[in-house]
């Protein structure tokens, strides 16, 4: 995984990717690659690097969550200059993040875990497609769009996979509140429940 | 100059396939357009069957999401149950017991010869052979579903892997009676070889019927079978050997046109290997615990992290990837659906052909809806 990294650095310096450690004793570490730097790299891990199948693409929502940190702050009590060591609460803002399991059918290893992530998962969520460089990440990446609300810059065909074109929310957000009937529309039957309700109330 | 009075520019019709359709595998539909019976257009419709299993996964503990994962390839339950068994231990760090990893490759195998079986019998159905191959090849899933029944108490939804073993003994008798079928498998194969594989009908509909070079396969992450038949040398049982298959002797089928003769063989191919490894792990079974005794499975929370474990399934490469945050239900539960994922060059493979070699596609890719929709 570092040598990837090392790779990646020696041939596209520019390029904003950093390390992420893996707690897991599984230990598939991932590389969080900055979102316009993602099509450069992709290309480089396939061409360069044998990285040619990308197998998994699975969304994750990451909503904006406060964090205590410790910090020492430096007080002044009656002259006398202290350390003092104080917990504040700091918010992490949210975020959308698209995770890529790459392996090598050429040289049998991976996984590679590439993990891409959006701004402000309310307002700013789009990020490059990499289904030009992976054309199986198409369906994939449709299905993050319908189910998370990613935005896909350059994908051909950018539309819901698995919900209906006219549903409005992304339901695998974790802020999701199904509603109590999918299906209701409203009916003439409604008119009379409600005036049934006055009348039995008013009784 | 033409003598021919000239003729009206062709016209497209546009046929909606499904989604209730006999030969679509389940509520699976497709936009197709058509010049004449030429395919020129094909657009897979998606979601019939969607319930959104990954949400209800998140929201239910550790354990809970097992028996949900029958419910996805519904032909293959138990591999379902053993992917996401797997991951779940790379994620924790388990050890598996030792006597269920055996249990675990003779059920996987059985749930293969099962799966290839059902599918010989519907791709014949699709080609018009209607009905009687498909009761010769259910006949034999028929017998293989007796023995999941015995050993789980369901014929299809039977929710039996647990983190770091099985649930239940192999009950008494079983192994005999699976070494008896094991034993009589080939015979049926054979049988299925002699009528159909050098049946001129069967060669005219499938030789040279949407060729893939590998290359396209593997930038169109396709995986299994379908994978195999254009020629590429990629089976985890032997790239990943997770569980115990480096202790077994088979060999890895591999096509080289990549059609759906070669898809069609592949998997008959694959069973006869499948016939082998069973006869290597009945024989090599050993006695002790079915499950490891510290894998925790009620109120189990393993350490916060990621993990991604994958197995070979029937259909192709079926992944769980799951995300923990120490609590009791999966912070991200996603799986990898082999079903779907192999569907993406369904367009490509079918442009230029003819209406009725879209169901030999189709079902030569062989995709169950539980598992595309999820």
């Amino acid at each position: 995984m570092t040598g990837v990294l090392e790779a990646i650095k020696a041939a596209i310096p520019s390029a904003g990717v950093e390390f992420l450690k893996n707690p897991s004793p599984c230990s598939q570490d991932s590389l969080v690659v900055a979102a316009n730097d993602a099509r450069v790299v992709a290309e480089f891990l396939r061409d360069s690097l044998g990285f040619d199948f990308c197998s998994n693409v699975s969304g994750v929502d990451w909503p904006a969550r406060k964090v205590k940190v410790t910090v020492l702050e430096k007080e002044t009590v009656e002259g006398v200059e202290t350390e003092v060591k104080e917990t504040i609460e700091r918010e992490v803002p949210g975020y959308l993040e698209v995770v890529y399991h790459l392996f090598s059918i050429a040289k049998k290893s991976g996984p590679l875990v590439l993990r891409v992530r959006t701004g402000d998962r309310d307002r700013d969520v789009s990020i490059p497609s990499l289904t030009p460089v992976w054309k199986g990440a198409d369906f994939q990446e449709r299905e993050v769009f319908d189910l998370y609300g990613v935005r896909f810059d350059g994908h051909p065909d950018l539309r819901r996979l698995l919900m209906w074109d006219e549903f409005a929310d992304h339901p695998m957000r974790k802020d999701y509140v199904a509603p109590d009937d999918f299906e209701y529309e409203p009916t003439p039957h409604d008119e009379i429940l409600v005036k049934v309700k006055a009348i039995t109330e008013a009784a | 100059m033409s003598y021919l009075p000239s003729l009206a520019p062709s016209r497209t019709i546009d046929v909606s396939l499904g989604p209730q359709h006999p030969s679509t595998h389940g509520v699976f539909r497709m936009n197709v357009t058509l010049d004449g019976e030429t395919v020129v257009k094909l657009q897979p419709v998606f979601g019939y069957l969607h319930r959104n299993h990954e949400k209800i996964a998140e929201g239910n503990s550790w354990l809970a999401a097992m028996p949900y994962t029958d419910r996805l390839d519904y032909i293959c339950p138990l591999t379902n149950n053993w992917a996401y068994a797997l991951a779940v231990e790379k994620l924790a760090g388990i050890e598996v017991a030792e006597r269920a990893e055996y249990i675990r490759v003779i059920t996987a195998e059985l749930t293969r010869l099962q799966n290839h079986a059902a599918f010989l019998g519907f791709v014949l159905g699709d080609m018009g052979a209607w009905g009687t191959a498909l009761m010769y090849a259910f006949r034999e899933r028929e017998k293989i579903l007796d023995l999941f029944e015995a050993l789980t108490g369901a014929r299809m939804m039977t929710n039996y892997m647990r983190f770091g073993g099985c649930r239940c003994d192999l009950p008494s008798g079983w192994l005999e009676n699976t070494r008896k079928l094991v034993d009589g498998f080939p015979a049926f194969l054979d049988e299925m070889e002699a009528l159909l594989t050098g049946n001129e009908i069967l060669l005219a509909r499938l030789q040279g019927i949407a060729p893939l070079t590998p290359e396209r396969a593997i930038n169109g992450s396709l995986s299994g079978p379908v994978l195999r038949a254009t020629g590429v040398d990629y089976d985890i049982r032997k790239v990943d050997n997770y569980g115990i298959y480096s202790r077994f002797k088979f060999r890895v089928p591999r096509g080289s046109v990549g059609d759906c003769y070669d898809r069609f063989m592949l998997r008959v191919l694959e069973a006869r290997e499948s016939v082998d490894i069973l006869k290597q792990a009945i024989a090599g079974i050993p006695e002790g615990p079915i499950v490891n005794p510290k894998a925790k499975q009620r109120g189990f929370r393993p350490p916060a992290g990621e993990a991604y474990g994958r197995i070979e399934g029937p259909k192709g490469e079926l992944g769980f990837y799951l995300i923990s945050d120490g609590s009791d239900h999966p912070y991200r539960f996603r799986i990898r659906p082999p079903s779907l994922i192999n569907l993406t060059l369904l367009e490509e493979l079918c442009l230029g052909t003819k209406l009725a070699d879209v169901m030999v596609i189709l079902g030569s890719i062989d995709i169950v809806l539980g598992e595309v929709d999820r």
